[in-house]
């Protein structure tokens, strides 16, 4: 495998006149988290779609050979009654990227997710519900890298805790590399190899390890205003 | 019955489980309006090919393939005003149809008739029929991606902008095929009004496509039936015949319509 699974060198998002990532470089090695971080509006959503390709940029995204992102995407607007089932969305992921329907077990049980609740149509599955779905079928076709976009937004505190603990284990087990979106900094503090902070006004980001990104001045001056946040023990 | 009506029976039933099956994903998509706006843009071509002589619905068709063409581009070129410009463009369509069309052709084109097929019509339909049951089918999982996460069905390696671009294509076709029996005005209805039922009483996938396709051709079958019977064109029957399911599902079972929001 190459050392790095995603190279990206000065990579320019703008929407008409208004840009909103400049000139970003970062590298993400093969088997690490990247935790992204930065208030509302600095790019974060935007940089995950330039780096799958959905929206036009400058500079340069490479991925290594052979990657299959799976994504969690933010939000997602659905009719309450959709007829689509967990089991329908499940099925169109697995015969898309030809996994197995036999996954389907495996995954669910990962995320925590009955077999009853799958049977359910997705639009009226609970907030919480609905985002261990969608990470279950980010995990089918054996993807080697999870693009995770605010991945527990709606899910109560075991279930948020459960998910990143499931998360951490693939990566350390299986070699995963994650990248996610997170505004929850003793989650990044915890789980993240490296933090890339995103600045409003597509001002300069910054990268490196937890302890030194997520200082009580970096954090100020990201933010503009003090963030304080609580750091586990088990790390 | 003679084997003419026996293959234009099996055409319009083929036609209705088409508009059935592609009907479930227009209504999925919320481009019902977009869908019945596409059917006017037919008119003009149905018009300019009485004008020069060619057969009616080769003009229809080629104008609703022009139109499919032109809802793809707007949506990939254009992130505001689709629909506004979906309404202008067709309704102009519309507009310059009703001028290039007069008298009997007019009403014929606006609400079917019952005029004969020819052989290669009935070929032709029935290959197209064919063609759009085993793309819904045979794209119905990458569909589903598309339609609950762009970004979802880009990274498990979707086409998407091909994949709207052929639904698009289909969509047009099955509106094509019904325009003989059921007019410009109303085959978008048999597109809709069974997914929309359909909508509301399954509650997964298969179940929505089976039970579209079911009241697709249960409306189709009344409704020719009963032309037959009250000497009426059959293009509005069919419609009421669709419409009398929708409303029985409304009693049958309602469930919440409010739209929710994922965050």
């Amino acid at each position: 495998m190459p050392k790095n699974t995603l190279e990206v060198a000065n990579l320019s998002v703008a929407f008409g006149p208004t840009t909103v990532l400049r000139d970003l470089s970062f590298v993400v090695p093969h088997g690490t988290s990247l935790a992204i971080i930065g208030p509302n509006g600095a790019g974060k959503t935007v940089l995950f779609q330039a780096l799958i390709g959905a929206l036009s940029h400058g500079g340069s995204v490479r991925w290594a050979e052979g990657t299959r992102i799976g994504y969690v995407p933010q939000k997602l607007d659905l009719e309450r009654d959709l007829p689509v089932t967990g089991h329908d969305f499940l099925r169109a992921k697995a015969a898309v990227t030809t996994a197995s329907s036999s996954d389907f077990a495996r995954v669910l049980s990962l995320v925590g997710l009955g077999a009853r609740v799958a049977a359910m149509p997705i639009g009226t599955l609970s907030g919480g519900q609905f985002q261990r779905l969608l990470v279950a079928v980010a995990l089918l076709g054996a993807p080697n890298v999870l693009l995770l976009d605010e991945p527990t937004s709606g899910m109560d505190e075991p279930g948020q805790e459960a998910l990143h603990e499931t998360v951490e284990r693939l990566r350390s087990e299986t070699g995963l590399t994650v990248l996610s979106i997170s505004h929850d900094l003793s989650v990044v503090f915890r789980y993240a190899t490296n933090v890339l902070c995103l600045a409003r006004g597509s001002g300069p980001a910054c990268i490196g390890p937890p302890a030194s990104i997520l200082t009580t001045e970096m954090l100020q001056q990201l933010y503009g205003a003090p963030i304080r946040y609580h750091v586990h023990d088990a790390r | 019955m003679t084997l003419a009506e026996v293959v234009s029976l099996a055409l319009a039933i083929g036609t209705g489980i088409a508009a059935g099956l592609i009907g479930c994903f227009a209504v999925m998509r919320r481009m019902t309006l977009a869908a019945d706006a596409l059917s006017h843009v037919a008119l003009p071509g149905i018009g300019l090919a009485i004008l020069v002589g060619v057969q009616p619905l080769i003009g229809g068709v080629a104008m609703l393939v022009v139109g499919a063409l032109l809802v793809w581009g707007v949506e990939r070129k254009t992130k505001l005003g689709t629909e506004t410009v979906l309404g202008v463009v067709f309704s102009t369509a519309l507009a310059i149809g009703g001028l290039l069309t007069t008298g009997d052709d007019l009403m014929g084109a606006l609400f079917g008739s019952t005029a004969a097929l020819t052989p290669v019509e009935a070929v032709i339909g029935l290959a197209v029929v064919a063609l759009v049951i085993a793309f819904v089918l045979r794209e119905r999982h990458r569909l589903v991606l598309l339609l609950i996460s762009p970004e979802i069905a880009r990274t498990s390696g979707v086409n998407g902008a091909r994949l709207n671009l052929m639904f698009l294509l289909a969509f047009a076709l099955t509106i094509g095929l019904g325009l003989r029996y059921l007019g410009v005005l109303l085959i978008g209805s048999l597109a809709i009004i069974p997914a929309a039922t359909a909508k509301r009483l399954a509650v997964g996938l298969h179940g929505m496509l089976g039970i579209a396709v079911a009241v697709s051709v249960i409306a189709t079958v009344t409704g020719l039936v009963m032309a037959r019977e009250l000497h009426r064109e059959p293009g509005p029957l069919v419609v009421l015949a669709a419409s009398a399911c929708f409303i029985a599902s409304l009693l049958w079972r309602r469930r919440g319509e409010r739209g929710v929001t994922h965050s």
